[in-house]
């Protein structure tokens, strides 16, 4: 027990400092890529390539002025900031992000909480964050952050369900909620990664975590060019910096569980020698190694994206999240469970590579409406297109 | 989705209760004007203030909009916030001191501006300007297109969400500016023409400078027109969004880009022709639907023809005098000002006395990157204009967007008004 507790202290403090960093590095991350496709060089002045850079803004925003509107809800005004920064440093807690580390008193799970409702809990905590940016809209009592707060309450129910009924194709696959599970079935070879048996369920779920976090396309809620700083606008300094990182820590919530859902979390590829015991430390620090490249990976993409794309509008949003996005998750859901049943239950398969191959290949054929349906201009049209005919 | 009108009255009052001027209430919320028009408001809908400090105004712009939900029901826009007084400033200046304040008019592309002005002060002396002299101004005139519509598609994408084509446009935009700069020694703020020839001829490295940008350009344009021309969600953004068809594109008398993207076939350059554009070899865009994404292509094309036109001007470029010979109207060179005694005496009055006009009255239209500037002169034969009046595209452009706003969702208006590339400098004036 005194193990256990200590144990999870220690990680709890590690974790904690990783993403606090991580998110800082993110930032800094974020303006160089982007610096790098616009053709310019990025802050690159405040330590060695700019890495003192976030050190410096997160003093700046420190030492700024706090403001408080006069007619603002003093006490949510000063709730929201932690309401949207505490549900994104939560969520990391369930996602195991290695092997165990073998120590003299027992193995250690690489996670902060191997809770057995892991993946439940995640969905919970993912949709409080939406209090925070509401709550910040509505008590700043300024009409831009008003429509801000709207729109991210709105966005947010969409795509969670949407997100939602994605993810339950994966826990039919892995007849489990917990992560640690889902990772163990994904981990017999390259294809058994969901995102081969399941890729469309991913292709929902990457747009879903996109709207989720807010991120470009759908950042809505902050849109510059039309609600100035959306929900945010009002908050100055540290509270500012709270919703700052508060994002950040989404994207990395957000890219953590693609990898644990879709990309085998900590799984190494073409190897079965990450996924056996004995654990030894070389295991843990390879799988770990592994689990931060994939996240890294989505989060370039995230970047990637962001400074690619223009912004949609909000009844495109709308419509794409409950006209194509939640029909098109349901039916999927239907398709896919019915295709476990035949295999598993009928035909009496165990899952492997056979069976995520077949599956791969149901995806691909329904892929082919789905893109038919994206790609023909149905979704994204002017909002008095059909008036004016 | 139903659309109302702007039943605001928005013209000056004339006198109040106690004999004072009555002014036009700029604060729509809780002004008297509001109160008589409350019931109107249903209790549902929102009054929204955009600008006049706002990301997606361009300049100080203020919008007031009247939201249903995100609907906009009733834009009005409020006008005045950079207002400078210029043409009320030209009457008391010499034509040659007038050309500073055409810069700051569209300051997007004062090159154009200060031909415009050049033109029509010459049109109304009656000066015949050298071929070098027409060549170089319409390299002006096509620089400040391409500086302008950059400025007009990075401005569009960021207030559409994208913002890397933002930063390539403006790169190709620093280029030219650093022409300018070689050229007139001024990046915003150039004042490049005279009446009757240039403030300089071009130095030596400039028309190499200039070919080397032609050539290298359309790939900045290309880059764009990838990333956005067929990208679904740029697409979905600006299709269909404030549409104005050909009749009502004329009937506001739009010009420009606007006028064209309706379907419209008019350009000063080719209907009107100063300059010699009619010897040029080159097309005039024209759209269909007349909505944000027409005219995202209209000037998309527009600088690759703007390109060609440079292209061709650099090789027909004549040798010889830049400026008319009369000394009336050109100052002499400063070493025969020095030595000669004639031409100090020319030197003396123009600096003290400026340029002669006949009595008369002239106007010159050019097509500006936004549209058609007017420069209308009115002369009582001194060396100052009695009245010198502008007519600004972006400003009569500006007039369409309420009905080109109303009925569309708060996005679209931004949109929109993005899309008729307003210069505030030259709305106010």
């Amino acid at each position: 027990m005194t193990f256990f507790l200590i144990s999870s202290i220690i990680k709890i403090i590690v974790v904690f400092t990783v993403i606090m960093v991580g998110v800082a590095l993110l930032t800094l991350a974020e303006r160089r890529i982007c610096a790098w496709m616009q053709d310019r060089l990025g802050p690159n002045r405040v330590g060695p390539q700019g890495l003192f850079q976030p050190a410096a803004d997160g003093l700046k925003n420190l030492l700024k002025e706090e403001t408080l509107p006069a007619q603002a809800d003093k006490v949510l005004f000063l709730l929201a900031p932690a309401m949207s920064f505490v549900p994104a440093l939560l969520t990391f807690a369930v996602i195991p992000f290695a092997t165990p580390l073998p120590t003299r008193w027992g193995d250690v799970d690489m996670v902060v909480a191997n809770l057995p409702v892991g993946f439940l809990y995640i969905l919970a905590f993912g949709s409080l964050g939406v209090y925070g940016i509401v709550l910040a809209g509505w008590s700043s009592n300024n009409k831009y952050s008003l429509l801000g707060g709207l729109r991210a309450s709105a966005q947010m129910i969409s795509y969670e369900i949407a997100m939602g009924m994605s993810t339950v194709a994966v826990l039919l696959l892995a007849g489990n909620v917990t992560l640690t599970d889902v990772i163990a079935k994904q981990s017999q070879s390259l294809f058994t990664w969901n995102v081969f048996p399941l890729s469309l369920a991913f292709f929902i779920f990457i747009v879903a975590a996109f709207a989720e976090t807010n991120r470009l396309p759908f950042d809505l809620p902050e849109a510059e060019a039309e609600l100035i700083a959306g929900y945010h606008t009002e908050y100055s300094a540290m509270k500012f910096s709270m919703f700052y990182i508060a994002e950040y820590a989404n994207m990395v919530t957000a890219s953590a569980l693609m990898t644990t859902l879709f990309f085998g979390g900590w799984d190494i590829p073409f190897t079965q020698w990450d996924n056996t015991p004995p654990w030894t430390i070389l295991k843990t620090v390879a799988t770990l190694a592994a689990f931060t490249l994939k996240v890294g990976f989505f989060l370039f993409l995230y970047i990637w994206v962001r400074w690619t794309l223009p912004r949609f509008r909000y009844d495109q949003l709308m419509a794409l999240g409950w006209k194509v996005m939640l029909p098109f998750a349901l039916s999927y859901l239907t398709v896919i469970a019915t295709a476990i049943w035949l295999l598993h239950d009928q035909l009496g398969w165990s899952y492997g590579t056979p069976f995520a191959l077949a599956l791969f290949g149901l995806n691909v054929l329904l892929a082919i409406p789905l893109f038919f349906v994206l790609d023909r201009g149905h979704l994204v049209s002017g909002s008095v297109a059909e008036e004016a005919g | 989705m139903s659309k109302r009108t702007v039943d605001l009255e928005l013209a000056t009052p004339g006198l109040d209760a106690q004999g004072r001027p009555a002014r036009i209430p700029l604060t729509v919320a809780g002004g008297e004007v509001e109160r008589q028009h409350e019931p109107t408001l249903d209790g549902e809908h929102m009054l929204m203030n955009i600008g006049p400090q706002h990301p997606a105004t361009h300049g100080v712009l203020r919008l007031v909009v009247e939201l249903d939900g995100e609907t906009v029901v009733r834009v009005i826009p409020h006008l005045g916030y950079l207002h400078s007084g210029f043409e009320k400033l030209g009457e008391y200046r010499h034509y040659n001191q007038i050309i500073p304040l055409t810069d700051r008019t569209d300051y997007l592309s004062p090159m154009a501006n200060n031909v415009g002005f050049a033109l029509a002060a010459e049109a109304l002396m009656g000066i015949e300007i050298t071929p070098r002299c027409k060549v170089l101004r319409l390299i002006a005139c096509e620089m400040s297109r391409i500086i302008s519509h950059m400025v007009w598609l990075g401005t569009t994408s960021i207030d559409l969400g994208a913002f890397t084509p933002f930063l390539w446009a403006f790169q190709e935009r620093e280029r030219i500016y650093n022409l300018q700069e070689m050229w007139t020694g001024a990046r915003l703020t150039t004042s490049v023409t005279r009446v009757g020839g240039m403030m300089a001829d071009i130095p030596d490295q400039f028309v190499d400078g200039l070919r080397r940008f032609t050539e290298t350009y359309p790939k900045t344009l290309h880059e764009i027109d990838r990333v956005l021309t067929r990208n679904a969600v740029w697409v979905g953004r600006t299709q269909g969004v404030g549409v104005m068809t050909a009749d009502e594109a004329i009937n506001y008398a739009l010009s420009g880009p606007m006028l064209r993207a309706s379907g419209v076939p008019y350009d000063v350059r080719k209907d009107r022709p100063y300059l010699d554009y009619e010897t040029y070899d080159f097309d005039v865009p024209v759209g269909e639907h007349g909505d944000v994404y027409d005219r995202y292509l209209v000037r998309l094309e527009e600088c690759h023809q703007s390109n060609r036109i440079l292209m061709q001007a650099l090789d027909r470029l004549p040798d010889g005098p830049v400026n008319v010979s009369d000394p009336r109207v050109i100052l002499p060179a400063k070493s025969r000002a020095m030595n000669d005694m004639e031409a100090m005496i020319y030197h003396f009055k123009q600096v003290m006395e400026g340029v002669k006009a006949p009595v008369g009255e002239a106007y010159a239209g050019i097509e500006n990157p936004k549209g058609e500037l007017g420069n209308y002169l009115v002369s009582d034969g001194t060396a100052k204009p009695v009245r010198w009046r502008i007519r600004p595209p972006s400003f009569i452009n500006l007039a369409a967007l309420p009905k080109m706003a109303e009925g569309h969702l708060l996005s679209d208006l931004i949109a929109i008004n993005a899309s008729v590339d307003i210069v505030m400098g030259e709305v106010d004036r």
